[in-house]
């Protein structure tokens, strides 16, 4: 009797306060609340100095630690040249590794200002988590990598072989889908992980091993000999890589948009880091607005007007930043492909800036 | 009556054997025996042959050379490294002291001392690491011999101020690490490597010692509310998954936090998911000691006239305590262990590091030696925390009561 008493009473002790907290429970809730006041994000980030990035920490190309203790890549750069349009620094950025499971979370409890995880845009994410995606920074697709000696040239080519696969994705799903409709009978060999996966593939146990062509070719850079092995011209889906903000405030995602449009609208007028300063005189109406000398679109965001022109100085524009970081000369030298701007017939477009 | 002695009995006879003896008996007595230590020694050889050839042949070691004081001290700024070596010297010294009060008999130079002295001087002369960190690394061990010469000097009823020096140095490293109080403050966004994983070990394991010992007297507490408060709590955490506490502090915690208290550390996070679930067991751990403790204990303090909080506090916990060493202590290295579930919160522990470097273009693919590297370090110090506490054992003399 006695026991079943104080049992009770120290359910009853830890329920009280938790009735109180359902306000706390759903902070998505409260901050649409409070959200009506736009600009919140804004104003918290420009008081507090610093801005704070979710980011992989772990993806070769996009965020990993260097060396020196520096975090580097596509995804930390578009975080850099956030901050440096913001407080003209590229290093005011607190960086936060996220999984793939707690980063919505964390965006949406308010513990990072900005999402750079190389997550796929689409349109669950977009309406039903409550995020809003920025411009696309990276286009990436399901590819196929085979041996060069294979003489495999397409996914047909692949009538009666293996492919090792990661199961449980998006990945056997897409390769599945496309043999069916290509009509290629084939032998898949799923993995738990991308280790084992790309493992097998190198000891030889499958003929081709699909993932995210970014995936593959920072794979095939750690393989003995990668020049061995090609990746065939087919993108099976597609896997626009963009940054993510909350989506209840409108002034914070444009100032995430326009300086990605920014960044590629400056490699579009050929402005880079090195060259920024002979522009400051320039006639051409399109350059100068964009770099803040003429007009106020900064102000019309809440910030100063030369704040693509800081980024760009600080950072670089679209073009260096993925060359830095994906391109020719590094280990992962992956080709633009879609990536490349409207003009040489990629898919980056930056609407105007005026 | 008998007056003879009993005729003398030969001793037994001692046979000193030789090796080839030794193998003889053991190894090869019956052919079953041949075959099985044949099949073993291949086993052995090949496998070890096989280890030994990929550790100097094929595996490449430049990940874990260029990136070493990323594993240790990981983000942390470099200008001020000397915070984190005055640290380890503080502890260094201490251990010394330590050590030397535990060795007041023995000669000066023993087995122990000799071998923590060559790897000292081997990993001052082996470790790529610059000059200064070198120098460091003498001073630090200069100073814990000094500190090993005091503790043998110095009259041993001062070693029960030991765990008092312990708590102060404790707090003077996290003073270092952290800064404040007149020193740069470091944001703990920099704690990284295996400093981080020793800070909230460290940490969550004195934090959750004395919780553990009061949920494990709230358990045995005749008082219903106390009593039944602590069951449920030791048994809903013990029914969770560590991960799942972890989650839950860190994402959960701050959504039950006042507003104002909104933007509580993510280390801290992590500590605190870690003490809350440690204690749970630890309770479980020491109520086995207090059961063992011999109810005559009780009542011969309490016929001796002291109070309740004197005959726990004297009486049952101090042998309850000594009883449950060796489960503390495992259950202090597994929690040491857990720190690297960190990585998955996003915490560049040990753990987290590794799979950040493993992320560096030139390095793809390392993953044997970065994990063989971070798993050997892993095993050190539990190894070490295995060996203090049979030192601890031997000195309380659990083992003969």
């Amino acid at each position: 009797m006695l026991k079943w008493s104080s049992l009770l009473l120290s359910a009853a002790l830890l329920a009280a306060p938790l009735s109180g907290c359902s306000r706390f429970l759903y902070p998505q809730l409260s901050a649409q609340e409070g959200g009506a006041a736009s600009g919140a994000v804004l104003n918290r980030v420009k008081t507090r100095g610093r801005l704070s990035c979710g980011v992989s920490g772990n993806l070769p190309g996009f965020s990993y630690v260097t060396q020196q203790g520096e975090y580097n890549g596509l995804d930390v750069d578009i975080c850099r040249a956030i901050a440096a349009a913001m407080f003209d620094d590229p290093q005011a950025v607190d960086f936060r590794n996220l999984t793939a499971k707690e980063r919505f979370t964390a965006l949406q409890a308010g513990e990072i200002d900005v999402l750079s995880r190389n997550t796929t845009w689409t349109i669950s994410r977009d309406t039903s988590i409550g995020l809003e995606f920025a411009p696309t920074v990276f286009y990436d697709g399901q590819g196929m990598m085979v041996k060069q000696s294979s003489g495999i040239k397409d996914l047909k080519g692949l009538q009666g072989r293996s492919v090792c696969v990661q199961t449980g994705t998006s990945t056997e799903q897409n390769l599945a889908d496309q043999m069916r409709k290509l009509g290629v009978k084939y032998t898949p060999i799923v993995f738990e992980d991308d280790k084992a996966t790309f493992a097998a593939y190198q000891q030889g146990r499958c003929e081709g091993v699909t993932s995210d062509r970014s995936q593959l070719v920072a794979q095939r850079s750690a393989l003995p000999n990668p020049d061995e092995h090609i990746l065939l011209e087919i993108v099976m889906s597609k896997e626009p890589l963009a940054p993510a903000v909350r989506n209840n405030d409108p002034q914070w995602y444009d100032t995430v948009k326009w300086v990605i449009f920014g960044l590629i609208e400056a490699e579009e007028l050929g402005i880079t880091s090195q060259n920024i300063d002979s522009f400051a005189n320039s006639e051409d109406p399109v350059v100068r607005r964009l770099l803040g000398t003429e007009g106020d679109l900064g102000q019309g965001l809440g910030l100063t007007n030369d704040f693509i022109a800081r980024a760009i100085r600080e950072v670089g524009n679209y073009g260096e930043i993925y060359n830095r970081n994906l391109g020719p000369d590094t280990q992962l030298n992956l080709p633009r492909g879609q990536n490349e701007l409207w003009t040489d017939g990629g898919l980056h477009y930056a609407p105007p800036f005026r | 009556m008998q007056t003879e002695l009993p005729p003398p009995v030969a001793p037994p006879i001692s046979r000193a054997s030789s090796p080839w003896e030794w193998m003889r008996v053991n190894l090869f007595s019956t052919w079953y025996n041949i075959i099985l230590t044949i099949v073993c020694v291949v086993i052995i050889v090949v496998g070890i042959s096989n280890l030994l050839r990929w550790v100097f042949d094929i595996a490449q070691w430049n990940v874990v050379v260029t990136n070493l004081q990323l594993f240790f001290v990981g983000r942390f700024p470099p200008e001020l490294y000397w915070r984190v070596w005055l640290s380890l010297g503080v502890l260094a010294c201490l251990a010394g002291i330590a050590w030397g009060f535990s060795r007041t008999d023995a000669r000066w130079l023993s087995h122990s001392t000799l071998i923590a002295l060559g790897v000292i001087v081997a990993a001052v002369i082996l470790l790529p690491i610059p000059l200064s960190s070198r120098l460091w690394l003498v001073t630090i061990a200069l100073v814990a011999t000094i500190g090993y010469a005091a503790g043998r000097q110095l009259p041993p009823n001062l070693s029960s101020w030991l765990p008092v020096m312990w708590g102060v140095a404790f707090l003077l490293v996290w003073w270092l690490i952290k800064g404040g109080l007149g020193l740069a403050p470091t944001p703990t966004t920099v704690w990284s490597g295996l400093l981080l994983t020793l800070l909230t070990a460290t940490t969550s394991i004195i934090l959750s010692f004395p919780l553990g010992v009061l949920l494990a007297l709230g358990r045995q507490s005749p008082l219903p509310v106390v009593r039944g408060l602590s069951t449920l709590y030791i048994e809903v955490i013990r029914g969770l998954p560590l991960i799942g506490i972890l989650f839950l502090a860190q994402v959960m915690l701050p959504l039950f936090l006042p507003p104002w208290f909104r933007d509580l550390d993510r280390v801290l996070r992590a500590i605190a998911g870690l003490v809350l679930f440690s204690a749970a067991y630890l309770a479980e751990n020491v109520r086995g000691g207090l059961q063992a403790v011999p109810r005559g204990q009780a009542e011969a303090a309490k016929a001796l006239g002291l109070g309740a909080p004197l005959t726990v506090s004297l009486i049952v916990l101090p042998q309850a305590l000594k009883a449950v060493i060796p489960a503390i202590v495992g259950q202090f290295i597994s929690l040491f262990k857990d720190t690297s579930l960190l990585a998955l919160f996003g915490l560049l522990e040990l753990t987290g590091i590794a799979r950040s470097i493993l992320a560096q273009p030139e390095f793809i693919g390392r993953y044997a030696e970065v994990y063989l590297f971070i798993g050997l370090i892993y095993w050190i110090f539990c190894y070490g925390m295995s060996q203090a506490s049979r030192n601890l054992e031997r000195k309380l003399n659990v083992g003969q009561r």
